[in-house]
């Protein structure tokens, strides 16, 4: 066994298979770890009382939202490179994800921007590039559902995704370049963190089932995409006939 | 413990609804992801199977 093995799609399909019930499980003790500290551990804040607890699924889908699109650019990359099945297989795994995240940033930062700013939305800089990352992964999808070819299209979405990413920089130092109303970084690595202890906590482990539901969920989304490639091969044709 | 009692606790200091608007959007999303992806799931592999099947007897007639 080598590092190659799993960039064949037999032996991805079968090892994540076991996987799954794995991170699937993990996902929910996480999530429930995190909702237990966000809500019942962590304290009021001083400064924004209980509306700041929207910050245990703000942050971690932010976050996942910038995170599986570097994700995607990567095996994007890896694929026009040296043209390796399992990375655009990946990628077109991970992007309904990526926007769902995105999605639910720019949501839950409406609900919270609410009662703090006063306003559901503003054009400020971090708010509009979080937004423009949702148009380019509707836009990478629509991409892909466009072109029938699958070769083509699986190059063609990653083109647009490699160039795509030249928002992410953009979204995550957006509150330093540019007066914004949105707030700083919520960790900075060169500091000591400003937050208590408890929510730095909740906010990791939520991250982490965030983690685990996307590998959970992408998986899942590669084994159909798998299926569907390789149905000419011997071995799919042998899983489906046990169906 | 920070709440002393359940409805102190659904009114999350009066920002009630803003909280429970962002965790209820957030389960309701994450529920219909999965909802459609054990559906696509199957699907496909319905679909795939019927395709062989029908590639199974139509090589059959033509021997």
């Amino acid at each position: 066994m080598n590092l190659y093995t799993f960039s064949s799609p037999v032996n991805f399909y079968h090892l994540s298979g076991k996987l799954i019930p794995w991170f699937t499980a993990l996902a929910i003790l996480f999530t429930l770890a995190g909702l237990y500290i966000g809500f019942f551990i962590a304290p009021t804040d001083f400064q924004q009382g209980e509306a700041y607890r929207i910050i245990f699924i703000h942050v971690p889908a932010a976050w996942m939202s910038m995170f599986i699109y570097l994700v995607m650019a990567f095996w994007g990359a890896i694929g026009l490179a040296f043209n390796t099945r399992m990375s655009f297989m990946m990628a077109r795994a991970l992007a309904p994800t990526g926007a769902l995240f995105t999605f639910l940033a720019l949501w839950t930062g409406a609900w919270w921007g609410k009662p703090m700013w006063g306003a559901w939305w503003v054009w400020d800089a971090r708010l509009t590039s979080e937004l423009i990352l949702l148009f380019l992964y509707i836009g990478i999808i629509a991409l892909w559902a466009a072109i029938d070819d699958i070769k083509r299209g699986d190059r063609a979405g990653a083109l647009l995704t490699l160039i795509g990413a030249i928002n992410i920089p953009i979204i995550y130092f957006s509150v330093k370049w540019w007066n914004t109303l949105h707030q700083g970084a919520s960790i900075n690595l060169m500091k000591a963190p400003t937050m208590a202890k408890t929510m730095l906590i909740g906010m990791l482990v939520m991250a982490f089932a965030a983690w685990f539901y996307t590998l959970a969920v992408a998986f899942m989304r590669a084994r159909g995409i798998i299926l569907e490639r390789e149905r000419q091969s011997e071995w799919v044709k042998a899983i489906l006939e046990k169906d | 413990m920070e709440w002393a009692s359940w409805s102190e606790f659904w009114s999350m200091g009066g920002y009630g609804l803003y909280v429970w608007g962002s965790y209820g959007a957030t389960f309701i999303a994450i529920l219909i992801e999965v909802m459609f992806l054990r559906r696509a799931s199957k699907d496909t592999r319905r679909r795939l199977k019927r395709m062989q099947q029908w590639d199974l007897s139509s090589s059959g007639e033509a021997q």
